[in-house]
């Protein structure tokens, strides 16, 4: 009896293994041909000679696209974007999020349906549109010409992110602020030096989660930026793209590297900077996932 | 005015206690919502509504303000008039895609179904997957190799639309004079799945082919992350229960059966309904990076048959009618299934 559970325990952590493996390798071998085609010359890569690992190596795509017009502008965009956008709304998130966690605020129960129906119904792209080019112009009109102002300040605010928050928030003992109240604590004081340190997890939870969609944002950018030196990088990557791929722009292409390269070595840059925090973030992730974590 | 006790509080002849005067609670609730109550809470927690005060304007101007623009679908839109200066044109665009078979109309329909389809069929072979996932990742006793494994799947959650779109067409691109088509292509004609000439014209380039390059690459992208839910339902199982169930003579299957689903079925059932409840809520970033016109006739979905005419195009005001009737439908499927999910998960919760 005891020996043929352990046989059929066996056989599905063998299973387990077997197919995890296959998974990862399926999640990871898209990188790892990016990498190795981004350093492989013309001929092994329009051959399609290689298939896991670079083969004749070459650094010219690299520096080619280093040298391209425009990449360490779009680059520096993306990190304008991303640092100051992940400012905005962080600042914005937490002090909505602290005050709606309180059960004294007025109208409490309004005001978050007011957040959570935005997560219900969504105008849509076109009255989106329009009404950025009103805010548009009506930036333009204070001054404020640079358009990636207008991608920082109209675009972002997930509702779910004040939401995960603010339940957070809600965590916190009432007895530790009436404590820090009692010594003389301000408002903001409460919130800075009781609210923040004992949501760490999930501000880093929340933070990560609007880096990266500022990090990897595009279409409301393209549509939106019209100085071709203020795109950020996704856009830029994806306007080398469609020229790539096309086959009369490449027509006449004598370099030792293959255009495909070109673009591996686009999504390699692209994709760095996440691979690089990525391992020290991944423990957050799981607090940021919480089954029915909308409560209204 | 004279305090009276029985205002507060009235005998209960059941429980035999003093209980609270219903009509003082109405009474207390009319007088904190009277405004000039309310006015002087809120300035004495003046900073408190300060604090919301940057929220709410940031979901005013850019969440609400463009629901008003919606009102662009009732009125005959051109570029140089704002919406409050058009006249009403009533359900003109309503009719014109609903009815009709103008080829506005079939498309607008066709992109209806596309959208319906390709978030039922993500639900369909999308949603199995990272419960799938979650149960191997529980039979990973060690913890370096689970957080390898771990970190491996979730990372292609974190990548963009536009590296993961770019890696897609550069994997599945069409076969030149000069170079060979895509590597997945080759490898599929290798193993003999599609024909030479099916690899060289381009995946991508082929109606047929769409919808299960969207899928696949939608599990590659999100199952390994979302299984972190239910991984965290199978981690919270006691030990216990597996061990009374091996006693039982349980073999594996019988854990499986007995033990960790019961457990994680009010976890399944939330989550199944909270995706039934987006069904209609499809990105349209991924699909306006990856359709051409050759395959418009799988891949347009609602939201970009509105990108093309409204924001490329000029004919806003049926742009946006368009995507309101997918958004309102959206969000009456949103609803319903949240008020089921919340009897669901009382029901199911054992």
């Amino acid at each position: 009896m005891k020996r043929k559970l352990e046989i059929s325990e066996l056989i599905f952590k063998i299973i387990s293994y077997l197919l995890l493996t296959i998974f990862a390798i399926m999640c990871l071998y898209p990188f790892i041909y990016t990498i190795s085609s981004s350093i492989s010359d013309y001929d092994a890569v329009t051959h399609s000679e290689v298939v896991l690992l670079p083969k004749n190596l070459q650094f010219d795509a690299f520096k080619a696209m280093f040298n391209t017009n425009g990449f360490w502008n779009s680059y520096t965009n993306t990190l304008f974007l991303t640092v100051y956008g992940t400012i905005w709304e962080l600042l914005l998130s937490v002090l909505g999020a602290y005050a709606l966690s309180k059960p004294r605020l007025l109208f409490r129960k309004g005001f978050n349906f007011f957040l959570v129906f935005t997560m219900w119904f969504s105008a849509g792209l076109v009255p989106q549109y329009l009404n950025y080019l009103a805010t548009q112009k009506v930036f333009r009109a204070i001054g404020i010409v640079d358009d990636k102002w207008l991608v920082v300040f109209a675009m972002g605010m997930a509702a779910m992110n004040i939401i995960l928050l603010r339940n957070s928030f809600e965590g916190v003992p009432s007895e530790i602020e009436e404590a820090a109240i009692v010594d003389g604590a301000t408002e903001m004081q409460v919130l800075t030096r009781v609210y923040l340190p004992m949501s760490k997890s999930i501000i880093a939870t929340v933070t990560l989660f609007y880096a990266i969609s500022r990090w990897n944002g595009y279409f409301w950018a393209r549509q939106m930026i019209t100085n071709n030196n203020e795109h950020p990088l996704m856009v830029f990557m994806r306007v080398r793209l469609e020229d790539y791929t096309d086959p009369e722009k490449i027509a006449g292409w004598n370099y030792n590297y293959a255009p495909d390269s070109l673009i591996y070595s686009l999504i390699v840059c692209s994709v760095i900077p996440i691979l690089i925090i990525y391992p020290f973030i991944q423990k957050y992730f799981a607090k940021g996932v919480n089954v029915g974590g909308v409560k209204e | 005015m004279a305090l009276n006790v029985s205002d507060y509080l009235i005998f209960d002849e059941e429980s035999g206690t003093y209980i609270e005067n219903p009509e003082q609670v109405v009474r207390d609730d009319v007088e904190k919502h009277h405004w000039l109550n309310v006015f002087r809470q809120v300035l004495k927690d003046w900073r408190l509504y300060l604090m919301l005060v940057p929220m709410i304007a940031v979901f005013l101007l850019w969440r609400y303000l463009p629901m008003y623009e919606l009102l662009g679908c009732f009125k005959v839109t051109d570029d140089v008039k704002t919406v409050a200066e058009q006249f009403y044109s009533g359900f003109s665009y309503f009719k014109q895609l609903l009815i009709g078979g103008t080829t506005l109309s079939t498309e607008f329909w066709r992109a209806f179904r596309n959208t319906f389809l390709l978030s039922f069929y993500g639900l369909i072979f999308g949603f199995p997957m990272p419960i799938i996932i979650a149960l191997f990742f529980n039979e990973i006793r060690s913890n370096i190799m689970r957080s390898i494994y771990q970190v491996l799947t979730y990372l292609p959650k974190f990548m963009s639309t536009v590296v993961m779109t770019s890696l897609i067409t550069m994997l599945v691109k069409q076969g030149t004079i000069i170079s060979g088509a895509g590597v997945i292509s080759q490898m599929l004609e290798h193993l003999g799945l599609i024909s030479s000439e099916v690899a060289n014209a381009g995946l991508l380039n082929n109606p047929s082919f769409f919808r299960a390059i969207y899928q696949i690459s939608g599990i590659w992208e999100t199952a390994g992350y979302d299984s972190i839910v239910f991984f965290a339902a199978i981690i919270a199982i006691s030990p216990t229960s597996y061990e009374a169930a091996q006693i039982d003579g349980a073999g594996k299957m019988a854990q499986m059966k007995y033990v960790v689903l019961p457990s994680i079925l009010s976890t399944i059932v939330i989550m199944l309904i909270t995706k039934i409840g987006t069904l209609l809520n499809i990105g349209y970033e991924k699909v306006l990076l990856l359709y051409k016109p050759e395959t418009y006739m799988t891949a347009d979905v609602v939201s970009t048959f509105s990108q093309r005419y409204g924001i490329a195009g000029t004919m806003k005001g049926l742009a946006a009618a368009a995507e309101m009737m997918n958004n309102v439908i959206g969000m009456l499927l949103v609803i319903g299934a949240n008020t089921i999910a919340k009897k669901a998960s009382n029901v199911s919760l054992y």
